[in-house]
């Protein structure tokens, strides 16, 4: 029988959890979500940020950090939005949306700081 | 009346174009416009070729009958009005033909298509006859229902934005008992795909009846977005012998809370196709749509009907999912035809490209689109020309790229997921997929051993035959 590894995944480890696009990824780096932030804001998208305790992340509505950023193009004033809110709330995964009004729909959204899972 | 316009009834043959041929026509926005790929019989005129199909395809028949004279037939005839050259191909010709709106019954597709591709496929004057694309004016799509929910419903109840879905079709095809099929659907789900899929050759079977399978599936759903937090769902095949049959399995498929089901359109029929899409509309169920037939349909370049118009009327019939090839994996798939139609899927919009084999503009106004799915042998390797191809709107599904993993199911699905987010977040950044997928894998690898294992895998596994059904472009 050749080498083989078991998938590390289960009902009791809230580490199992997950939380969509990208959360198959390393956490990534402050320089990672800013190409990201650039990426949506290129896209011509609206950025917004929510967040949630990391046991609710299921639910569809997280709670809205402010409102969205309504055509804000500055990657800076969104990743210090972003990080004002994750200081606010540090246990909580904070999420970035970008919003897609023509589609009237999101055109990404991905956890950029993970919180505590219990 | 004027003189001119007085007809007399003169019993007998008349060709075809002193009636159905108009190359002066205008086309009306309202029309409903074709395209046909015409191979003659020898020493058949172009024209009379044309005009004939136009006529056989609409009020024409063989002989001039009395009760003609009882309608107004200049307002609901077929009219061929334009001919080309097929390029690099000297043997057939492109006739296009207008239809008048009022030939046909309105959100039918039954019934365009009865006309369009009816009787003059088999007529005998044609060696043969290929539909290559439809134009369905605005004034029709409107009468028709469209996919149940469209791509931003499904991604606002799935709740998965900015990245490609991920599937996987259960295998083997056939032979599983209920309960083991739920454990193969369990674990492609706790690894990461956000859906599996029932085989189309899956329906009830003596091995694995219906109802046993949609227990299993469901309950390995539930357990799955419990463990892994996120929402996951399995394509359950409701295409039956009956439709009273298939409305049976849909209504118990949603009592049981699944968010998708699945039909076979063309081996189905687009009567049944139609109808459940209606009912996932009312159920608010997502309707993966399968496409068995048609190869027999597509593949042969002279003859037939083009995949492109028969994905058209999928999106007028009614389906959020719909199988569209891969360009990459071991089936059929010409690159800049295939995004052609899936744009034709997806988009509201669709100007003319001969390059892509779009003959016409096409308008669908505010009907949501279909997501393509790309499924047939493909694996890791492929996916960074997958996310480049087919961008985020589509569904990726690795059958035996996920099944064959050496470590099973679970691993293949997180080996897909990390290859699909790596993909996704380097597009972001700017990076060239295509030409830096290597150096973005690996270095996905580094943190995902599943990765790492399904590379070296598939590794060396390319499928590089030449397409049969190439666009019509000068090959000599």
């Amino acid at each position: 029988m050749s080498e083989m590894q078991d998938y590390n995944s289960r009902l009791s480890d809230s580490a199992s959890r997950k939380f969509e696009t990208f959360s198959y990824l390393p956490a990534m780096k402050q320089d990672e979500i800013k190409k990201q932030v650039a990426y949506l804001v290129s896209k011509g998208w609206n950025p917004a940020i929510e967040h949630t305790e990391p046991e609710n992340a299921f639910d569809h509505y997280w709670y809205m950090w402010k409102l969205p950023m309504f055509g804000e193009t500055n990657v800076d004033r969104i990743l210090a939005e972003a990080e004002a809110c994750h200081k606010a709330n540090p246990d909580n995964h904070v999420r970035l949306i970008g919003y897609d009004n023509f589609k009237q729909s999101q055109g990404t959204a991905m956890v950029i700081y993970r919180g505590k899972m219990k | 009346m004027s003189k001119a316009n007085v007809k007399t009834y003169k019993a007998g043959v008349k060709e075809y174009r002193e009636t159905y041929w108009e190359p002066d026509y205008k086309v009306l926005d309202t029309d409903i416009l074709a395209c046909f790929k015409i191979t003659p019989q020898a020493g058949v005129p172009r024209e009379e070729a044309a005009a004939a199909v136009a006529a056989e395809s609409s009020t024409g028949t063989w002989t001039t009958v009395w009760t003609d004279l009882l309608t107004d037939l200049y307002h609901y005839k077929g009219r061929a009005y334009r001919i080309e050259d097929v390029p690099g191909d000297d043997t057939c010709f492109y006739a296009f033909v207008a239809y008048p709106i009022d030939l046909f019954e309105e959100g039918s597709v039954v019934n365009v298509f009865t006309s369009l591709v009816g009787n003059v496929f088999g007529f005998k004057a044609l060696r043969a006859l290929r539909l290559e694309d439809v134009r369905f004016p605005i004034a029709y799509v409107k009468t028709c229902g469209g996919p149940p929910n469209g791509i931003q419903v499904e991604r606002d109840r799935l709740n998965k934005y900015g990245r490609a879905l991920l599937g996987c079709t259960i295998k083997p095809k056939l032979g599983l008992s209920a309960k083991n099929y739920g454990r193969a659907v369990y674990e492609c789900l706790r690894g990461g795909l956000d859906f599996t899929k029932d085989d189309e050759n899956i329906n009830s079977q003596p091995f694995m009846r219906w109802n046993h399978r949609f227990e299993f599936v469901m309950e390995a759903i539930h357990k799955a977005e419990k463990e892994t937090g996120e929402r996951k769902g399995h394509y359950l095949n409701v295409t039956a012998p009956t439709p009273e049959e298939m409305y049976k399995r849909a209504e118990f498929a949603k009592s049981l809370g699944a968010p998708i089901i699945m039909h076979d359109f063309l081996t189905g029929g687009f009567t049944a196709n139609t109808g459940l899409a209606n009912w996932c509309r009312d159920n608010g169920m997502l309707l993966h749509i399968h496409r068995a037939m048609h190869a027999v349909l597509d593949r042969n370049p002279h003859h037939g009907i083009h995949f492109r118009v028969l994905a058209k009327a999928l999106r007028l019939s009614g389906g959020d999912h719909l199988h569209s090839g891969t360009v990459v994996g071991k089936l059929e798939g010409d690159r800049e035809a295939t995004l052609g139609w899936i744009d034709t899927m997806r988009d509201s919009f669709i100007k003319e490209d001969r390059s892509r084999g779009l003959f016409f503009d096409q308008d669908w106004g505010s009907m949501p689109g279909v997501i393509p799915v790309a499924s047939g042998g493909i694996h890791v390797w492929h996916m960074p020309a997958l996310v480049s191809i087919f961008g985020d709107d589509a569904c990726l599904q690795f059958g035996g790229g996920t099944l064959g993993h050496p470590w099973g199911n679970a691993a293949g699905a997180a080996a897909n997921r990390v290859a699909l987010e790596a993909c996704t977040e380097a597009r972001n950044q700017g990076r060239q997929l295509e030409k830096e997928g290597k150096d973005i894998l690996t270095n996905a690898a580094k943190s995902s051993p599943e990765l790492k294992a399904a590379m070296e895998t598939w590794k060396e596994i390319k499928f590089e035959f030449d397409t049969v059904d190439k666009l019509d472009v000068a090959h000599k």
